[in-house]
């Protein structure tokens, strides 16, 4: 035998035992989770293990203290992406039929689709009953398709107006309290060459979709229960009426319309360049985390209600809000449901969540406590913003029904948004268009639209 | 083993005339030992071939494959999986977002390979034309924005163009005037042609300048005999002499262009929503698959696209072949 032949048979040899080591390493992993690549300390190495994807700004500290405290199972977490690129990933796990963790965060509005799929473990079986009492009725209601329940509700999002008291106070404007009286203020405020008095990003449709349902606008109405018919109510006059009231403020050059969570949005926030923030109790925490109110800027926020459309019938809307839901492909379904129902509920981690502002805890036993009700909350500069604004505008959320294509449905939103920014499409015109896209895109997915 | 008689006979060193085409051997002794030989050439040809065959296989024709048999079904959101043939390709190429995404980018590619072109041969026949150290750091400099990997490029012009931190917001401050957003609805397809064109030029260049650096300089010798100026020397022999590594050039960029994906995909989140999810045939295969879970349609959307690269290649090896050439 030549050397030549010798030389390829070896390298051929070696590059297959290569190939056959990377498909092992995938073989041993898929197991229903991978639970060898923490980001966390595992404590107790003999228990078994959960595999958690999570984006918490806090979650180091919640797997910790979940992690310490139980010698029965151990959390392996990892961070697989915030929002979008988590999902994208999810769904390429379902695809594949592995690969996906044991219990993974999602928001609220993706807990349709991915029922819908399959993918997730309806808890009841699993004693999610037992911790029901721990929340409202509206909260629960997002997390549940009849007696079913797919996920543990953390964290909710009710929506309010975050404002700059120092840009206020500069041109002599009270927080307006409806949304007449928003328009009239950023009118002020420009005729006075102020900055911008709020921002239409089109990269957060669900904040937008929230204040189309703040009108009266059901824009899905889906039930697993049913799960070939859906109905579709884009283009209904609450809906048009909230595009075109955007539309106008955009037009009349009142407001912003820059994406929001980039550098350059995060910068302008710094600087002033927005008067309002029309968001939810969640976002304190993302802004300080990107060095918003600090410094100079120090307690130069608060918070004041959501503008109302009729202040003597107030409507409170939820913007995210986030679960922990128990994936099919979990090795050991009640183990993870455990996790599911105890990762970030305890004490110490709910308070680490509300005191950095990552979270708004849906827990009762938290917002009835009397140290978040009366918290001076630091970012608002002292302002007992949850018992004035927060706590009410949870207690008054319904609940909303989502549809199973949160992603597709949003995409389409963001496009129209664009439009409208660009002022290219009325909000008439965008709410038109977009009924259509769903509609047909809902009718290609095999729906029947009602 | 008469079946790999081809392979064995364009291997370069059996290549010899008589090895081609073999007279036929006088006594069968003598065949089966150049058989023999034949057959342990084949295995050992085999053998090396096989390391960059089991990848071939197992990252390119396999997942060909299986994207193929995937695109051949549909599932719908509240429908099983059912076979439907070629229906995801008739769908393809109604649906008005992938025709969008395809005219994009052949749109892009109409302009941006002309430019970059330009571009690229301009700066090889200068540095070809200059020997001093200049040229040569020259020549690195304009290389280098091909060797800053891709997304980090894209994420580089992300940071420029943005109308808070970027350089073009404090030049035009100077006048009293605000920058126009390069990533604008009406200004990002020039936005991502001034990327691209950076990110890749350099390349084309050095493609361009070592084609130049193998003609045979006796020809300039002759030309200047006969009287040609410098003008005459690049136009009437160095261009006409690198046109096989202008058409390589040619046909890189389009396949790159009609698969067009990173940078959009990176400046996507700072382009304010101008960069669509169909922004690209491949962008919006990608999202099909991964945030709408559709991906039979996105199997689909991928084949399609290499149906548009085929086509447009072919269009323009068709276009660009010369007599005799084996591009035709």
């Amino acid at each position: 035998m030549n050397k030549k032949a010798i030389a390829a048979a070896v390298s051929a040899a070696a590059l297959a035992a290569t190939l056959a080591g990377c498909s092992g390493g995938a073989d041993a992993a898929s197991a229903g989770s991978n639970t060898t690549n923490c980001t966390n300390k595992i404590v107790h190495a003999d228990a078994p293990k959960v595999s958690v994807w999570a984006w918490y700004p806090n979650m180091a500290t919640v797997v910790d203290n979940f992690n310490n405290s139980h010698t029965d199972v151990q959390v392996c977490w990892t961070v697989a992406g915030q929002g979008g690129p988590e999902y994208a990933k999810f769904q390429t796990a379902i695809q594949a039929g592995k690969g996906a963790p044991d219990v993974i965060m999602l928001e609220a509005d993706q807990l349709t689709g991915f029922e819908l799929q399959n993918a997730l473990v309806d808890l009841s079986k699993y004693g999610a009953g037992d911790v029901k009492k721990n929340f409202s009725a509206g909260s629960w209601k997002d997390v549940s398709q009849g007696h079913s329940v797919y996920a543990i509700p953390v964290d909710g999002g009710p929506m309010a107006m975050i404002y700059r008291k120092d840009v206020l106070d500069k041109y002599g404007i009270k927080p307006p309290t409806t949304w007449a009286e928003y328009e009239t203020a950023a009118q002020k405020v420009k005729d006075a060459g102020g900055p911008a008095f709020g921002d239409l990003g089109s990269n957060v449709p669900a904040a937008l979709t929230a204040l189309m349902a703040q009108k009266g606008a059901v824009p899905f109405t889906y039930d697993l229960a049913d799960q070939k018919n859906i109905s579709i109510h884009l283009d209904s006059q609450p809906a048009k009426d909230v595009l075109n009231y955007w539309a106008g403020l955009v037009k009349k050059g009142l407001v912003a319309t820059q994406d929001q969570f980039t550098t350059d949005y995060i910068s302008g926030m710094i600087g002033g360049k927005y008067a309002t923030y029309i968001s939810a109790a969640w976002a304190p925490g993302y802004l300080t985390g990107s060095g918003v109110g600090k410094g100079n800027e120090k307690g130069t926020f608060a918070a004041a209600p959501l503008p109302q459309w009729d202040p003597s019938n107030p409507v409170s809307v939820n913007w995210g809000g986030s679960t922990f839901a128990v994936t099919s492909q979990a090795g050991d379904q009640k183990l993870a449901a455990e996790v599911a129902k105890g990762l970030y509920a305890d004490d110490a981690s709910l308070t680490d969540g509300w005191k950095t502002q990552t979270i708004f805890p849906l827990n009762q036993n938290v917002l009835k406590s009397d140290a978040f009700t009366n918290n001076a909350v630091d970012f608002f500069g002292g302002q007992t913003a949850n018992k004035d604004i927060y706590i009410p505008a949870e207690n008054a959320y319904k609940g909303f029904n989502y549809s199973p294509f949160s992603v597709y449905y949003y995409a389409q939103l963001q496009a129209e948004t664009v439009k409208i920014n660009a002022g290219k499409v009325s909000g008439d015109e965008a709410a038109t268009e977009l009924q259509g896209i769903m509609v047909n895109y809902a009718k290609s997915q095999g729906f029947t639209v009602n | 083993m008469a079946v790999h008689g081809s392979t064995v006979t364009s291997l370069p060193h059996t290549s010899t005339p008589d090895k081609v085409n073999p007279p036929p051997p006088p006594e069968r002794r003598i065949r089966s030992r150049s058989d023999r030989m034949n057959a342990r050439r084949a295995r050992t040809g085999w053998l090396f071939i096989a390391p960059f065959g089991v990848v071939f296989v197992a990252f390119l024709l396999a997942p060909l494959a299986y994207a193929l048999y995937l695109s051949l079904f549909t599932k719908g959101l509240a429908t099983g999986t059912r076979f439907s043939g070629l229906e995801n390709y008739l769908h393809a190429f109604s649906d008005p977002q992938f025709l969008k995404g395809v005219w994009f980018v052949v749109r892009f590619s109409l302009v941006l390979i002309p430019v970059q072109m330009a571009v690229s041969l301009a700066a090889a026949l200068v540095l070809d034309h200059l020997t001093t150290r200049l040229a040569r750091f020259s020549r690195l400099m304009i290389f280098l924005p091909y060797a800053v990997p891709a997304v980090i490029g894209a994420l580089m012009w992300g940071f420029l163009y943005s109308p808070t931190f970027g350089p073009l917001e404090q030049l035009f401050s100077l006048f009293h005037a605000s920058a126009p957003f390069l990533l604008s609805q009406d200004n990002v397809f020039y936005g991502l042609l001034n990327v691209v064109t950076w990110q890749w030029a350099g390349y084309y260049m050095i493609i361009i300048y070592a084609a130049l650096q193998g003609i045979d300089p006796t020809l300039y010798e002759a030309a200047k005999i006969d009287g040609a100026s410098e003008r005459q020397v690049a136009f009437r022999i160095k261009i006409p002499l690198v046109s096989s590594a202008l058409v390589l050039i040619l046909i890189f960029a389009l396949i790159g262009t009609l698969q067009f994906f990173s940078e959009p995909q990176i400046l996507g989140p700072v382009a304010n929503g101008s960069i669509t999810p169909d922004f690209t045939p491949n962008i919006y295969a990608f999202n099909l698959a991964f945030g709408y879970a559709q991906f039979n349609y996105a199997s689909a959307i991928s084949f399609s696209l290499g149906i548009v690269v085929f086509i447009a290649v072919y269009i323009f090896m068709f276009a660009t072949r010369k007599k005799g050439s084996n591009l035709s």
